[in-house]
């Protein structure tokens, strides 16, 4: 296997996707936002609760897909919970870049170092859209969209 | 004749590359086809020779390209054995193709509670352009189901007919399931209630011979790109008393007889269709393309097709953790399947690194994968200039994800 294809599909990523964190349908959520990827099919429904100071206390998803929309979206849910609306811009911002393979430097040493195991995303431009189909979702559900789509304008 | 595979894969010089340290192992003929030599010189020597705008100049050059662009339309008349050239109408591609005889042909035949049958396997293409008749005039879509191995039930099909059915539109071969519909039959039985039919040859006229006169058709549709020849040309057969009572489809250059600011004359067919300056250099590569195909031995390629696809069949079908969709008898070279577990664009990805180009994805034909009850699909589909040695790569290839993803 090419160096290309083991860091896509490293071990991190693929128990991401057999095992997603916070898998679900979270009850009472605040905010609910669906994520559409037309040209491949993938499907991710978010649901968000965020307490009195705007920070996410509560986070689940449902949806299907590939192996790196499924660890993508997984990761994210762990990455974003007691974070502000701000605090997720930057992050996303950080994390956009990455995969895009663009330099960065918005990202805490902490958050680079989480979001690290998606950089292989970079090297398969036509899988980046698989990995930021979380993201945008996530932003529709922050701002009240509630529909996101990879082929939307931005 | 027989059939040589490494004297074709000699014609096609893209075959000779390696995609990420391996030999190139193009799977992926049904979403677009590569190109002979013949296809490339054809464009490239009217370009170099003799290329201006057709139908316009009186100068050497337009004299010359107009011919060459007739030439092609004489070609496809051959290809698909229509009785007149003035039948064959260049479009920009199948999609353009079936859009033109859904607005110029259907819509103005269309009532409110009409009814148009289709059937669950269609590409978007031939789908699509009659939802708008739906959107537009308040058509009814009517589907013929597909049954479990992607067969047709023609018996179904047939109770979908009432006296409101205004047009029949079916796939001559699923890109997603391979499966070959019954044309002939099917159009007779749309004909004996009075019913048009429009056949998408997209796939079908790529592997077997089409005659459609012994079809019977009202309309055929082609694509230039997966007959081995260019993108952005496509063919459209249509029977001459269609062609001349439609109105235009678009407006422009070529398709008119004389125009004022009071009234406009359209010009006959095949021009009527074409406004505008058409894909000069495309018909001359399709023209070249559909020569090529046709000095080939077409038995022996959907033979060789088929064992390849038996081969795959069989080699796949040992193996539990792959699911294959379509199955029915006499089907076309195409094999989609899903892995236990993975998703259709991981396969694709991993086998990529091999050097090994899959489609994967709902393959424009979301409502077909609703019915096969998954999002998505990998799909291999094999042309003439595939071998067994490919298949088999295609298979270590896919225990391969199976290991990634074990």
């Amino acid at each position: 296997m090419s160096d290309a294809l083991r860091e896509l599909y490293q071990e991190i990523i693929l128990d991401h996707a057999r095992h997603p964190r916070n898998a679900g349908v979270l009850a009472d959520p605040t905010a609910k936002a669906d994520g559409h990827n037309p040209l491949c099919g993938d499907r991710v429904t978010l649901y968000l609760h965020r307490d009195t100071d705007g920070r996410i206390d509560g986070i689940s998803f449902e949806g299907k897909g590939c192996a790196i929309s499924q660890a993508s979206t997984s990761l994210m849910t762990e990455l974003v919970k007691g974070k502000t609306k701000e605090e997720i811009d930057a992050l996303m911002t950080g994390f956009l870049h990455l995969v895009k393979g663009e330099p960065e430097s918005e990202l805490s040493e902490e958050d680079r170092e989480q979001l690290e195991v998606m950089a292989g995303v970079k090297d398969f431009p036509m899988r980046v859209k698989c990995a930021t189909l979380p993201w945008h979702t996530l932003k529709s559900a922050l701002s009240g969209a509630g529909v996101a789509s990879t082929e939307a304008a931005p | 004749m027989s059939f040589d595979v490494e004297a074709i894969r000699a014609q096609f010089p893209i075959l000779a590359r390696e995609v990420n340290g391996h030999p190139l192992v193009y799977l992926d003929s049904a979403a677009s086809a590569q190109k002979p030599l013949a296809v490339l010189d054809a464009m490239r020597r009217l370009a170099e020779t003799s290329y201006a705008n057709v139908h316009r100049g009186v100068h050497t050059l337009a004299a010359q390209s107009t011919e060459a662009y007739e030439a092609a339309r004489d070609v496809a008349r051959r290809f698909l054995n229509a009785a007149h050239r003035e039948e064959m109408i260049f479009t920009r591609g199948g999609t353009e193709a079936i859009n033109l005889v859904a607005a110029s042909f259907l819509g103005p035949r269309i009532e409110q509670g009409d009814e148009i049958i289709l059937t669950e396997m269609e590409h978007h293409s031939n789908i699509v352009p009659w939802m708008f008749l739906k959107e537009r005039l308040g058509a009814v879509i009517r589907v013929a189901p597909v049954a479990e191995e992607g067969a047709l039930d023609l018996s179904v099909l047939e109770r979908l007919f009432s006296p409101r059915t205004k047009m029949l539109a079916l796939t001559h071969m699923s890109n997603v399931l391979g499966t070959v519909t019954p044309i002939r039959q099917i159009t007779e039985l749309a004909h004996a209630r009075g019913v048009p039919v429009l056949i998408d040859g997209c796939q079908g006229a790529v592997h077997e011979p089409v005659d459609v006169q012994a079809i019977g058709c009202d309309f055929y549709v082609a694509t230039g790109h997966k007959l081995y020849g260019p993108t952005a040309i496509g063919l459209l057969y249509g029977k001459r008393d269609h062609l001349k009572a439609m109105r235009p489809y678009q407006g422009g250059g070529e398709m008119i007889r004389t125009v004022s600011f009071d009234d406009v004359t359209y010009a006959d067919p095949p021009a009527k269709f074409e406004a505008g300056t058409p894909p000069i250099l495309e018909a001359a590569g399709l023209g070249a393309a559909l020569e090529w195909l046709m000095a080939q031995d077409r038995a022996a390629i959907q033979a060789h097709e088929r064992e390849l696809l038996a081969q795959a069949n069989e080699e796949l079908g040992r193996l539990n953790w792959v699911k294959r969709f379509g199955t029915a008898p006499g089907k076309g070279a195409i094999v989609s399947f899903e892995i236990e577990g993975v998703h259709a664009h991981d396969v694709a990805t991993i086998l990529d690194g091999r050097g090994i180009a899959v489609r994967a994805g709902h393959h424009c034909a979301q409502p077909l994968m609703e019915r096969l009850g998954t999002p998505a699909t990998a799909r291999a589909s094999f042309a003439l200039y595939n071998t067994a040695e490919e298949v088999d790569r295609l298979v270590r290839g896919l225990h391969d994800v199976r290991r990634i993803f074990a």
